[in-house]
C-alpha cells in the first residue's frame, strides 16, 4: 500500500507529515531546523528519501539542508559537521550555502542592476532561496529560484551551485521590480516529457520559459492583463503568483496572477482567463489534479491589501473544465471568522488514485482532502504560518 | 585559546552545545577571529559575514570586553583579555521580534 508523506515549510521549523493511503492518521515530526524560516522542502522524483530544504534568516542567511534517508536526518551538503573544509589534495570543499550571480565575462552577463519598488536602478542582492526543484533524472541535479530574482542549479547534491545567466541576461531583467514579498524567483517546473525545458516565474516580472535546458530564455506573458502597472500588456512586469503543470502535459499551464486566474494551452505563448465565477480572481495558490489535466484548484482571497479569504469563509474552489466554471468546496474548512491567506507554495497534490490534495494556511492549520477537494480534515492545527507544502507519494 | 559566544542558531548549525574555544594566532583580530570560525566550522560559512565580499551580515554585532566594536575595523588588535581567553569574545543577533 502507498504512503504520503507530505512536507510542511512554516515561519518557524520544517514539519514532516506521514500517513498510509487512507490518509486519516498521521504522524507527525518536528520542527525541523526550531526557530528558522522553512521556504521550501521538497523531495527527489528519483530517490524520494533525498529531500531537500531551504532554511533561511534574516540573521545569519541562508543554509541548505538535505536529507538521504526521507527527512529523519539532515546535514548541509558539502560541509557536513566535523570533517575538513578541504579535499585531501588541499581544494576548497563546496559551500552549500554559497549562491553567487555569475557576472563573469566568458559565461555570465554584464547585468548589474533591476529597478527598485521606485523604478530607479538597484544593484542585485541574494537574499534567500524561495524554491527548490529537483530533477526527474538524477537526484544530486536540483534547481534553486532565488530572491533576487535567479535560477540557481546544483549537480552535485546541493554542494556547490551555479547560475543559470541566461535569465537574467535575456534582455528585460533591468525592467524587473520587486513585489510586495521580494524580488523573487517562486516557481520552477521542470516537463517530464521535454527535459530542455524549465518554467519560472518571478514577482513581479513575469513568467518565462527555456527550450534549452536555460540557456536562452523568453518572457511567456502574452494574454496577461495587469491593470497595476503603467502598460497593461507590458512583455514584463506583471505579478505572477504561482503557475501549475499537469504532470504529463507539457503545453497546459495554469496561473494564479496577483488578479486572475489564467490558463494556457501552448507552454505560455498565450494565456487566457479563466476566472469565471470566482467571488475573487485574486489569490496565491494554483494547483492541477494529478489525473485530471481539466480540474483544477485555488483558494480565492479577497484581494491584494486583504489577505483572507472573503466573508470570513475559507473555500477552496475546483475547476474540473478547466477553468471558467468553479464549484466552492467548503466541507470541513471553516465557513465563519476565518481569516488565514495561504501563500504560492503552500497547495500540493498526492498520486493516489483518489487524488489527495493539501494546502497549508498562515493560521498553521494543514488540511488534507483524500477525495480529490470533496471533503477536508486539518491534519494538523497549530503550527507556525504555512510557507509551503509538499507531497511525496511514497509505493 | 580565545572564547567565542555564539548565537543559538549557530551553535545548533555548527553542533557545538556551549561556548566555542579556537586557537587564533596574533595578532588576535576580528578578521582572524572570524576566519578560525569559519576554518573550524565551515557549515557557518556565509552566516556571519557574506560569502563574497565579507561583511557582516546587518543583524549580527560583534562585543568584547564590555565594548560594542561592530564598527571598529575588522583587523584592529582585540584587548589582550579576548586574546588570552579571560574574556569571551561575543557575536550577537540583533533582538527583534518574530
Amino acid at each position: 500500500m502507498s504512503n504520503v508523506r507530505v512536507l510542511v515549510g512554516t515561519r518557524k521549523g520544517a514539519f514532516i507529515l506521514t500517513s498510509d493511503g487512507k490518509r486519516e492518521k498521521w504522524d507527525v515530526s518536528g520542527p525541523h531546523f526550531a526557530g528558522w524560516e522553512i521556504y521550501h522542502v521538497k523531495g527527489s522524483p528519483v530517490d524520494p528519501n533525498r529531500i531537500y530544504a531551504s532554511q533561511t534568516s534574516d540573521w545569519f542567511g541562508q543554509i541548505i539542508q538535505r536529507s538521504d534517508d526521507g527527512g529523519q536526518n539532515w546535514f548541509q551538503p558539502g560541509t557536513p559537521a566535523g570533517e575538513s573544509t578541504t579535499t585531501p589534495d588541499g581544494m576548497p570543499k563546496g559551500e552549500s550555502n554559497k549562491f553567487v550571480y555569475d557576472t563573469s565575462d566568458e559565461t555570465g552577463k554584464p547585468l548589474t542592476t533591476h529597478q527598485f519598488y521606485d523604478g530607479t536602478p538597484h544593484p542585485w542582492e541574494f537574499k534567500r532561496v524561495w524554491h527548490i526543484e529537483p530533477s526527474f533524472d538524477d537526484p544530486d541535479t536540483v534547481y534553486a529560484g532565488i530572491e533576487d530574482a535567479a535560477l540557481f542549479r546544483s549537480t552535485n547534491g546541493g554542494e556547490t551551485w551555479q547560475e543559470l545567466p541566461g535569465l537574467r541576461g535575456h534582455g528585460t531583467g533591468s525592467q524587473w521590480q520587486p513585489g510586495a514579498g521580494g524580488m523573487c524567483l517562486h516557481t520552477v517546473i521542470l516537463d517530464q516529457n521535454n527535459r530542455e525545458r524549465i518554467f519560472v516565474a518571478i514577482s513581479a516580472a513575469g513568467a518565462f520559459r527555456t527550450d534549452d535546458g536555460g540557456a536562452t530564455w523568453k518572457p511567456i506573458n502574452t494574454g496577461l492583463h495587469s491593470q497595476y502597472i503603467p502598460d497593461p500588456t507590458a512583455e514584463v512586469g506583471h505579478c505572477v503568483h504561482h503557475i501549475a503543470k499537469h504532470a504529463t502535459n507539457s503545453n497546459l499551464l495554469y496561473m494564479q496572477k496577483h488578479w486572475d486566474v489564467m490558463r494556457s494551452d501552448d507552454a505560455g505563448d498565450s494565456w487566457r482567463e479563466i476566472s469565471g465565477n470566482l467571488p475573487t480572481d485574486f489569490g496565491f495558490v494554483i494547483d492541477v489534479h494529478a489525473h485530471e489535466p481539466e480540474t483544477i484548484y485555488v483558494v480565492p482571497i479577497k484581494s491584494d491589501s486583504e489577505h483572507f479569504p472573503p466573508d470570513g469563509k475559507l473555500r477552496v474552489y475546483r475547476s474540473r473544465t478547466g477553468g471558467d466554471e468553479w464549484e466552492a468546496l467548503t466541507k470541513g474548512l471553516p465557513q465563519e471568522n476565518c481569516y488565514v491567506n495561504i501563500l504560492r507554495d503552500a497547495m500540493a497534490v498526492d498520486s493516489l488514485d483518489s487524488c489527495g490534495v493539501y494546502f497549508g494556511t498562515t493560521g498553521g492549520q494543514v488540511y488534507a482532502s483524500p477525495d480529490a477537494g470533496d471533503t477536508w480534515t486539518p491534519i494538523v492545527r497549530d503550527l507556525p504560518p504555512v510557507l509551503s507544502v509538499e507531497v511525496q507519494t511514497l509505493s | 585559546m580565545i572564547v567565542v559566544v555564539l548565537p543559538a542558531h549557530l551553535r545548533a548549525l555548527a553542533g557545538v552545545t556551549g561556548d566555542v574555544q579556537l586557537e587564533v594566532d596574533d595578532p588576535v583580530t576580528r578578521h582572524s577571529i572570524l576566519d578560525a570560525i569559519e576554518a573550524r566550522y565551515p557549515m557557518l560559512r556565509g552566516t556571519i559575514r557574506d560569502h563574497v565580499a565579507g561583511e557582516r551580515r546587518p543583524l549580527l554585532r560583534f562585543f568584547a570586553c564590555g565594548e560594542d566594536i561592530t564598527h571598529e575595523p575588522a583587523d584592529a588588535p582585540l584587548p589582550e583579555a579576548i586574546a588570552s581567553g579571560a574574556e569571551p569574545f561575543y557575536i550577537i543577533g540583533a533582538i527583534a521580534g518574530g
